[in-house]
């Protein structure tokens, strides 16, 4: 019996040990994550046609004013800065959202037809009505959500399965898309290369006006998405299981997925989808924390850290100026490819 | 698999009587000839320019007309060839894509065969200075084939082999990540993006004679190849075990299936642009009737491809006059909605 006893004591033991190895990787891995976007962001300050010192930079950040850095640091780089990591936690953390809930790593915005939404409308609203600024970002907005709903409501069929959800996205997607063909055609050329900008996603329109709606909606919705996202294991064990565990699988399904979509397309409407980031911060989140935690966090921080990176890449070190879009999107396939090999050799989810 | 192959031929006549299977083949057929001439004769007739049925005649069998109606009316000749000859290619390919990869949702667009297509031609533009339609057909042929291999490669990875929910992920990724490269040279050079961006929605407006007689031969070896593998198909659907235990090569039967689609979808994207759905559609309308053998239904998709692609291009001219809708946009329009019907009529676990 005592035996019995020491070995049940001995296995906790070794339980609680792996738990706790677990946790620490986890604030390990988020205080680099941290660090890596905290350091990224001064050298995305400090580099630039004219490059400023990091104390300059300091500097103006505290208010001073310093003759130049003020309005090249200050006026252009900040809020573009700002603007990128906002978008990529924005990105982040909605796809791994979707990624972790349909249990597929593919099934992320970007693929299945919910950015796709939001682009269609604004280029639509660009290139057809003239539409800019504020009013663009509303019906980017709305436009994300509205489809999202289509999506949802038309794979509804005495309830969801992610399979059915995925395979209806792409199909509205690949329409949306034809729609932003459309209205390509219709453009003028100038508007056209503007929209296809667009739509590649660019933070060379991010300037101070914009970063405070984005700021304040992303304010509201992290948090709340946050807490939605504690029931995000309970549905991975399969809708069954979670309405066992007293989490009903639909409503809690809707709610994350409304929520993760605003997300999404409040940075849509900021930036233009930025390719793939969405797709690829919740993989590459998950094989830097292993364990199976809460791959929010990580996956915003990972999101921040690809969007900036990408526009230092995009902006400096190629011989034509790209926006950032393009640089991710490039940088992203290769990892796609290999990630959809991986995944469906092993038959298993994210 | 062969559960799945037989739920993936909705409205198969399983269970129909020899004979009356048979009658209602030839009437089937006979329906899509009247569809394609009738279509034929509305793509002649209707467009931005409104003209009179006597121009109409007098415009197709009066080459050297003076009369703008009558000119009008020639110049639609090309364009109904050319789309005659897409739509019949693209409905082939996608049931010979379908019948390969015993997939309900296969289609060029989708799989991202077109998309590879895309990526070669831009490429093409911009690094070898193509400008002729020779040109761009091989290189959308070889991209088409590149892709069409990737992604089928990667579908098909994995316990379960090549289900329908894993190719149209591993196609609609490809399509993602060759979609950026596209993006990356059009942003860099707008006289390309000014080029490209007619070619990528799929239109039939720029179609002549020379066109068409640069694509037949492409078309023809692809259409042999098709039917040449129409029998192995029919065993293949019924599993690959199956099919090797019948006697057939299922090896050399995929390859020369491949091929064929290759072809005729790769043309189709060349000449034409990538026009989606309508590969994915037309299958499931033709099976209908025929049942799910290729022998019938490879014709059918032929005849009723054309007629629906014609169709298309001709409400594309009508209903935003005097400007036209490109056919691409119509066939995505009209055709998201059946491939949704499709998703929803089937139990996914089926998919």
């Amino acid at each position: 019996m005592t035996a019995v006893l020491a070995t049940d004591r001995a296995a906790g033991g070794v339980v609680a040990q792996g738990r706790r190895a677990r946790a620490r990787r986890h604030r390990t891995v988020l205080v680099v994550l941290v660090l890596a976007v905290v350091a990224v962001a001064v050298v995305a300050l400090c580099v630039g046609q004219r490059s400023y010192a990091p104390s300059e930079v300091l500097r103006v950040l505290l208010g001073e004013q310093v003759p130049g850095a003020s309005f090249n640091v200050g006026v252009l780089r900040a809020p573009r800065v700002l603007t990128g990591i906002l978008v990529g936690v924005a990105f982040g953390m909605g796809g791994v959202v979707f990624q972790t809930m349909l249990r597929n790593p593919l099934a992320s915005p970007d693929i299945i037809g919910v950015s796709a939404g939001s682009s269609a409308a604004a280029v639509v609203a660009i290139t057809m009505f003239g539409l800019s600024g504020a009013a663009l970002s509303v019906v980017a907005v709305v436009a994300g959500l509205v489809v999202a709903a289509t999506i949802y409501a038309l794979s509804w069929r005495s309830g969801v399965q992610g399979a059915r959800l995925v395979l209806i996205g792409i199909a509205v997607g690949a329409m949306l898309d034809s729609v932003i063909g459309y209205a390509m055609t219709r453009a003028g050329i100038y508007d056209a290369n503007e929209a296809l900008r667009w739509l590649t996603g660019s933070l060379n329109s991010a300037f101070w006006p914009g970063v405070g709606p984005l700021a304040a909606a992303l304010a509201v919705l992290v948090p709340t998405l946050l807490v939605l996202a504690r029931r995000l294991p309970a549905l991975q064990l399969g809708d069954d299981a979670a309405a066992g565990l007293g989490v009903s699988p639909d409503r809690s399904r809707l709610a994350l997925l409304l929520v993760a979509v605003a997300v999404i397309a409040v940075a849509t409407a900021a930036t233009g989808p930025i390719a793939f980031v969405a797709f690829l911060s919740g993989p590459i989140a998950h094989r830097l924390v292993r364990g199976t935690g809460a791959l929010l966090v990580p996956a915003a921080l990972v999101g921040a850290l690809l969007v900036l990176v990408a526009d230092l890449v995009g902006q400096h070190l190629l011989v034509h100026r790209f926006p950032v879009g393009v640089v991710t999107g490039v940088l992203g396939a290769p990892y796609l490819l290999w990630l959809l090999a991986r995944t469906n050799r092993s038959g298993g989810s994210l | 698999m062969t559960l799945t192959a037989t739920a993936g031929t909705p409205g198969a006549p399983l269970g129909v009587r020899p004979a009356s299977l048979r009658r209602r083949r030839v009437l089937g057929m006979a329906a899509c000839v009247v569809a394609v001439l009738l279509a034929a004769v509305a793509s002649l007739a209707f467009g931005a320019r409104v003209v009179g049925w006597s121009d109409v005649v007098a415009g197709v069998l009066h080459p050297d007309t003076s009369d703008i109606a009558q000119a009008a009316v020639r110049s639609r000749v090309a364009r109904t060839l050319l789309g005659l000859l897409v739509g019949a290619a693209l409905g082939v390919g996608g049931a010979v894509l379908q019948g390969l990869t015993r997939n309900p949702l296969a289609d060029p667009a989708l799989l991202g065969i077109s998309s590879g297509a895309s990526l070669a031609v831009v490429l093409g533009i911009m690094l070898l200075g193509m400008s002729t339609l020779t040109q761009y057909v091989w290189m959308a042929f070889l991209g088409a084939a590149l892709a069409s291999i990737l992604v089928y490669a990667i579908g098909s990875l994995g316990r379960e082999g090549a289900t329908p929910l894993k190719l149209a992920l591993a196609g609609a990724a490809t399509t993602a990540a060759l979609g950026s490269g596209v993006s990356m040279v059009l942003l860099s050079r707008t006289d390309v993006l000014d080029t490209f961006r007619f070619w990528q929605v799929g239109s039939l407006g720029r179609a002549s004679f020379a066109e068409i007689a640069q694509v037949l031969p492409f078309l023809a070896v692809g259409a042999v190849l098709a039917v040449g593998c129409a029998r192995g198909m029919d065993a293949i659907a019924l599993g690959d075990d199956v099919a090797v235990g019948l006697g057939q090569r299922v090896g050399l039967i995929r390859a020369v299936g491949g091929a064929a689609a290759v072809l005729l979808c790769g043309t189709a994207v060349a000449v034409a642009g990538p026009i989606g759905f309508v590969g994915l559609v037309i299958p499931h309308l033709a099976r209908t009737f025929t049942g799910p053998s290729h022998r019938w239904l490879l014709p059918a998709s032929a005849a009723l491809g054309a007629a629906l692609l014609l169709a298309a291009d001709v409400v594309g001219r009508v209903v935003a006059r005097p400007q036209e809708i490109e056919v691409g946009i119509v066939t995505a329009v009209l055709g998201a909605p059946v491939f949704i019907a499709i998703i929803r009529r089937h139990k996914v676990a089926a998919l």
